[in-house]
């Protein structure tokens, strides 16, 4: 009887004061939506610097007056390093033919350069991609290298935008979550207030402390959990149309979003909804049934 | 069965106490007025004993317990023997007589089953059976304090608290409520009443226990209003 009394409770409670009730859950969703995507986007760039980082190299260029002693010194140098993965040499004569194949649409462009214009160079893989910055440095100083280029650099800036995009879909995902915090705050006091002579005698003849406020905490949850399926919903939705449609071309350069992580965001999104309304509804009714 | 040892309350921000170093011991059974002007402390010594407030000093036993020990999650199961009336009613306008009873039953837990064969026998017992299913704007204001009376009474308690439950009544009524609360006494229960109505404790002719500005100035085995 008290279960069902406090679920009727709870849908009595969210119905008397519906328009306060969409405006929670909207709230909630918005809010939600933009945590997951955020999420979504934090592990998807883990998991192209995971995929990227492993292929980059870091290429030494020589001088075109680069001395054979000097050659030899460097690939000594190289072979001795110990962060040194794996080691290749490209000629000129390589470089070129590579220069040509990557450029076969645009055949005056490739005609332009001539055979001296590419420099030779050793392709390096590291054996942690993050040491890049202590090779170079060891490398530097050694005579016949013209530049010491990182892939990884360039990378950078492509995370460095996904970066911003997840930060920025996190501090939109605080500020809703601020909105939500406080209309569920509201809808709590309306609610209470609502029910103020229930309580005042609930209080009165002894009803123990859970029972007063679970009607109200629950509500607050269930109008969370509303919040999270929607966002949650529409989280789905967004990947299939802009992913997995319209911008299909983008998804074979970033590596795919797994189905499986999306489908991780309902059950986060719902613990965090729920959570946090349970949390602020709590907190509320202390302060305002002192009970 | 209720002791205030040396009991001081002084409100915050207010200039004296409520209650000042007042020492009262009130047996089981008894039946007790509290009387004095408006603001003497009447209504404090209610509130402590429901623990609605603590004391600032001194000890208020309830049922041979501290109150002020109690914890504060242990308190609503401490308020189930202690039955409360007050001058408003405090009924829930949207249910029935019945409803308001069952209401305060089953929100400590008992089951429907228990309501149902509970609820019509006490309000059988505050006259009011046949009006089971009126709601409070139905009813006068001498059945709507008998249904607050039945609410208060259906939990068999050790203690009935009345906080000037004939306020709102005219003395004809009055009377009729101090017989059911008397009724009640009778079967063991310890009635504590806050009233400043004279006429009804002249009366009644019980202990007498007068306040003024915190301190007791009377107590008085078979008292009148004085």
């Amino acid at each position: 009887m008290r279960l069902k009394y406090v679920l009727n409770e709870v849908l009595v409670g969210l119905w008397r004061n519906v328009t306060m009730t969409v405006a929670m859950i909207i709230t909630m969703a918005v809010s939600l939506t933009m945590l997951g995507a955020s999420v979504l986007l934090y592990m998807q760039v883990d998991q192209m610097k995971n995929f990227y980082y492993g292929e980059i190299e870091v290429s030494i260029f020589l001088r075109s007056d680069v001395t054979d002693a000097q050659r030899s010194a460097i690939d000594s140098a190289i072979s001795a390093n110990p962060l040194v993965a794996q080691k290749t040499y490209e000629t000129r004569e390589e470089a070129l033919e590579r220069f040509q194949q990557l450029w076969k649409d645009s055949p005056e462009f490739v005609k332009s350069v001539g055979p001296n214009s590419l420099p030779e160079s050793f392709r390096v893989k590291l054996k942690d991609p993050e040491t890049y910055k202590t090779f170079t440095d060891q490398m530097t100083g050694m005579q016949g290298i013209q530049d010491i280029i990182d892939q990884r650099a360039l990378l950078d800036k492509v995370f460095n935008i996904f970066n911003a995009i997840q930060v920025g879909a996190l501090v939109v995902a605080g500020v809703m979550a601020l909105a939500a915090l406080l209309l569920v705050g509201n809808t709590i006091q309306v609610a209470a207030y609502s029910k103020r002579r229930e309580v005042a005698v609930m209080k009165l003849v002894g009803a123990s402390n859970w029972f007063i406020q679970a009607p109200f905490v629950l509500e607050a949850v269930v109008a969370g959990i509303i919040g999270a399926v929607l966002g949650f919903i529409f989280l789905f939705v967004s990947k299939i149309v802009l992913l997995d449609t319209k911008l299909q071309a983008l998804t074979n350069i970033l590596t795919p979003i797994d189905n499986g992580n999306v489908w991780l965001m309902l059950p986060l999104l719902a613990g965090v909804g729920a959570l946090v309304s349970a949390a602020t509804a709590w907190i509320t009714l202390r302060f305002y049934l002192k009970v | 069965m209720i002791q205030l040892e040396n009991v001081t309350k002084t409100y915050p921000k207010a200039s004296r106490p409520s209650l000042d170093d007042v020492s009262v011991g009130i047996e089981k059974g008894e039946f007790v007025f509290f009387i004095g002007p408006s603001g003497s402390g009447k209504s404090t010594i209610i509130k402590l004993l429901l623990h609605e407030v603590s004391p600032t000093q001194g000890k208020v036993m309830v049922n041979a317990k501290d109150v002020t020990s109690i914890r504060s999650w242990k308190i609503p199961h401490f308020r189930r023997s202690i039955g409360c009336v007050f001058q408003d009613f405090r009924l829930l306008p949207n249910r029935t007589a019945y409803e308001n009873v069952a209401f305060a039953l089953e929100v400590i837990g008992k089951t429907k089953a228990v309501s149902r064969r509970v609820v019509p026998e006490v309000l059988e017992l505050v006259g009011l059976g046949g009006k089971e299913h009126r709601y409070p704007h139905e009813l006068s204001g001498g059945e709507q304090q008998r249904v607050a009376v039945a609410r208060a009474f259906v939990n068999r308690p050790l203690i009935l608290l009345a906080d000037e439950p004939t306020g709102n009544l005219d003395p004809d009524t009055s009377i009729e409520i101090m017989r059911l609360l008397d009724r009640i006494n009778r079967t063991g229960t310890t009635v504590v009443m806050v009233t400043h109505d004279s006429n009804i404790v002249n009366q009644m002719r019980r202990r007498v226990i007068e306040i003024e500005s915190g301190r007791i100035v009377r107590d008085q085995a078979r008292g009148v209003y004085g």
